[in-house]
């Protein structure tokens, strides 16, 4: 019992960090119908250069806080992931707004492939550890722990999605963004200038991303240049599986996702027999994600998709 | 008739190429064998990619089907695992290639048909998303499926791989013809060359044909292609089977000329790499395509002989492999910005069709 309490915790906590970059993704396809695949490469900016900043802090100031570190390192982050994927947008994207179909996509999987390289190069291609700058001494809840990093990766996770659920549904922002995702030219016959509300998009996406970067990055305590793959990857999953342009969605699907990885990882070699080990993990999201375009392919709470190509 | 005659005089050059090359040494005409196994790959994904307009971010998996169907057919590797195996055949496994190519084919050309079923009926980018996926489970598997009974051998690859046989002559060892003699990568390098030039006159056949013409039709408006009555399902399907089977096939080819596989081979970069080469030379112009597909292949070779100096400048960051990939990802975005159609672009399709309501379509 207590194991499976244990799969269940380390399930929301994953599956909290795929619903924050599942929104980058589910916002930006509601409004350009593109997948951004280099979004989960912005994770990964973010995540190390909150590195650089925790490491370099510690160098200068020892004597703060890590708590105090963790904000300043977060704040810097957020605002260079916002510069980056604003950048990105406007000299990669727009060009291509009116361009065919594969040209966009190609070119985002340039971008994505341009940032790891870049990142590569900058700060070189080793795994570099993440200074634990929270307590690390577990909680006990009725046989299964939690550490202070998960607790705070769950908290977070629940403030930015009730900023994000304010500003989408209560700012004159979040209506224009509304607007635009359902009818771009109709949306700017109102007054709905398309091309900021595109550039905040962009903006909102790459916090919430190098959010999850840094809660990432704390939580394995590890930051390299390729470790923005995997979560995107499934992030995107994560947004498919609960309807793509779908806000709630998107973190529906994240959460449930970060649990089927989780409980399906922990009893895969049981049901089994042995046979297949929890290195198959990394699989279950491409199961979940292949059944669930071929079941339903709207997601779990999205619109028709089906046409249009 | 002027262009058949041009054509037989590349071909004369390009038999005549590899004799010149492997009296420079025979590391170049290996990379001429490289380069004409990519050409391969190119013009299978270009049946996907350039022709139907699918973005397939997976092909390699198909390669790696092909490549670890022909490794486990014809190495020690099954014997070792499964001693029955051994008693029964105590000759060892040697499956001829020619026999492995069309299970190859079958068996990639399924995997392709199941994969794209779902998916095909779906908005175009999902597919980029799922065959990207699916090229990851497949590298899981080989990667891990040495236990609990030991198939792939685990990252560690499968090695003493068969050379290929013709007439009785494994291209493995040295030919003497009297005249010249041939070493082992001259010999594959006419293999290579004989397949690529049946895959070009096969694409070049397919591309003038109904189907090929009901492909550009629905990568140009898929609706429209519907409404003028083409079976834009079955179609689709048709070219990502196709694709598929092209790459198992090169995946054969791949695995005999090296004698060695290993999960490495089939990372997401080389399917990127694919995509880059088809891209870049111009989707759906065969000339194109193996343009893109040669020069991405000799630019590493090319970055090993240059990048010395900047190595040193830069205090070892910029090593050939990261300098590739940078100029990789570079290209693909700048010749999507500029050139979207490619560097040799197909004359006919030049003019890049207006898109009225992009905008309707969220």
């Amino acid at each position: 019992m207590d194991i499976l309490l244990q799969q269940v915790i380390n399930g929301l906590v994953l599956g909290s960090m795929y619903a924050l970059v599942a929104l980058g993704y589910t916002m930006v396809y509601g409004i350009i119908n593109l997948i951004n695949f280099a979004h989960g490469e912005v994770l990964m900016v973010g995540a190390i250069t909150s590195w650089t900043v925790a490491i370099w802090l510690q160098d200068v100031a020892p004597g703060l806080s890590g708590p105090v570190m963790l904000v300043i390192s977060l704040v810097v982050a957020c605002t260079v992931a916002a510069l980056l994927n604003l950048t990105i947008e406007k000299l990669a994207y727009r060009p291509l707004r009116h361009a065919p179909k594969l040209a966009p996509l190609i070119t985002a999987i340039g971008v994505s492939i341009l940032l790891q390289t870049l990142a590569m190069i900058i700060w070189k291609p080793n795994y570099k550890p993440f200074p634990a700058l929270l307590p690390t001494t577990p909680f006990d809840i009725a046989g299964a722990v939690i550490t202070p990093v998960q607790i705070m990766i769950l908290v977070v996770t629940a403030c930015s999605l009730a900023v994000l659920m304010w500003l989408v549904h209560a700012t004159r922002l979040g209506r224009a963004m509304r607007a635009t995702a359902e009818n771009p030219r109709v949306a700017s016959l109102m007054g709905v200038r398309p091309d900021a509300v595109i550039s905040a998009t962009f903006i909102i996406g790459a916090v919430l991303a190098a959010i999850a970067g840094v809660m990432w990055a704390l939580n394995y305590g590890t930051v390299h240049h390729a470790m923005g793959f995997l979560p995107g990857l499934k992030a995107f999953t994560a947004a498919v599986f609960g309807g793509i342009g779908n806000l709630a969605g998107a973190v529906v699907g994240g959460l449930l996702l970060g649990l089927i990885e989780s409980i399906g990882s922990g009893y895969i070699g049981d049901l089994t027999g042995g046979v297949l080990g929890s290195h198959y993990a990394d699989i279950f999201a491409f199961l979940v994600l292949i059944l669930m375009l071929t079941l339903r392919p709207s997601g779990l709470l999205g619109e028709r998709v089906a046409d249009r190509a | 008739m002027k262009a058949p005659r041009r054509w037989m005089l590349w071909l004369l050059a390009l038999c005549v190429l590899p004799l010149l090359l492997q009296q420079v040494g025979n590391g170049w005409v290996r990379i001429a064998d490289t380069a004409l196994l990519y050409v391969l790959l190119a013009v299978g994904l270009n049946i996907v990619v350039g022709y139907a307009g699918l973005l397939d971010l997976g092909y390699v998996a198909f390669f790696a089907v092909g490549a670890y169907l022909y490794a486990l057919l014809a190495s020690p590797h099954l014997m070792e695992t499964f001693e029955w195996l051994a008693v029964m055949l105590p000759g060892g496994l040697h499956t001829p290639l020619w026999l492995v190519i069309p299970a190859a084919a079958a068996l990639a050309g399924l995997l392709g048909v199941l994969l794209g079923a779902p998916t095909l009926k779906l908005r175009g980018d999902y597919l980029a998303i799922v065959t990207l996926g699916f090229g990851e489970i497949i590298r899981v598997f080989l990667n891990n499926l040495d236990q609990p009974v030991n198939l792939t051998n685990g990252p560690k690859g499968l090695g003493t791989i068969d050379p290929v046989t013709v007439f009785g002559h494994p291209l493995s060892r040295r030919l003497d013809l009297g005249f010249v003699e041939l070493p082992s990568v001259t010999l594959y390098y006419y293999l290579f060359l004989l397949l690529v030039v049946v895959a070009v006159v096969f694409s070049h056949r397919l591309e003038t044909s109904r189907i090929g013409r009901a492909w550009m039709a629905i990568r140009e408006d898929e609706i429209a292609a519907r409404a003028m009555g083409i079976d834009t399902r079955n179609l689709k399907l048709l070219a990502f089977g196709m694709g598929a089977t092209l790459g198992g096939v090169s995946g054969t080819l791949f695995a005999s000329f090296q004698g060695f596989v290993s999960p490495e081979s089939f990372s997401l970069m080389e399917s990127v790499m694919i995509v880059a080469m088809v891209v870049l030379g111009g989707l759906g112009h065969l000339p194109g395509v193996i343009l893109g597909a040669v020069l991405l292949s000799a630019l590493p070779e090319v970055l090993r002989y240059t990048v010395g100096p900047l190595m040193a400048l830069t205090d070892g960051r910029l090593d050939p492999a990261i300098l590739r990939q940078l100029l990789i990802a570079l290209a693909m975005i700048l010749v999507m910005l500029w050139r979207p159609r490619g560097l040799w672009p197909s004359p006919e399709h030049g003019s890049p069709a207006a898109s009225p309501s992009k905008g309707a379509g969220a």
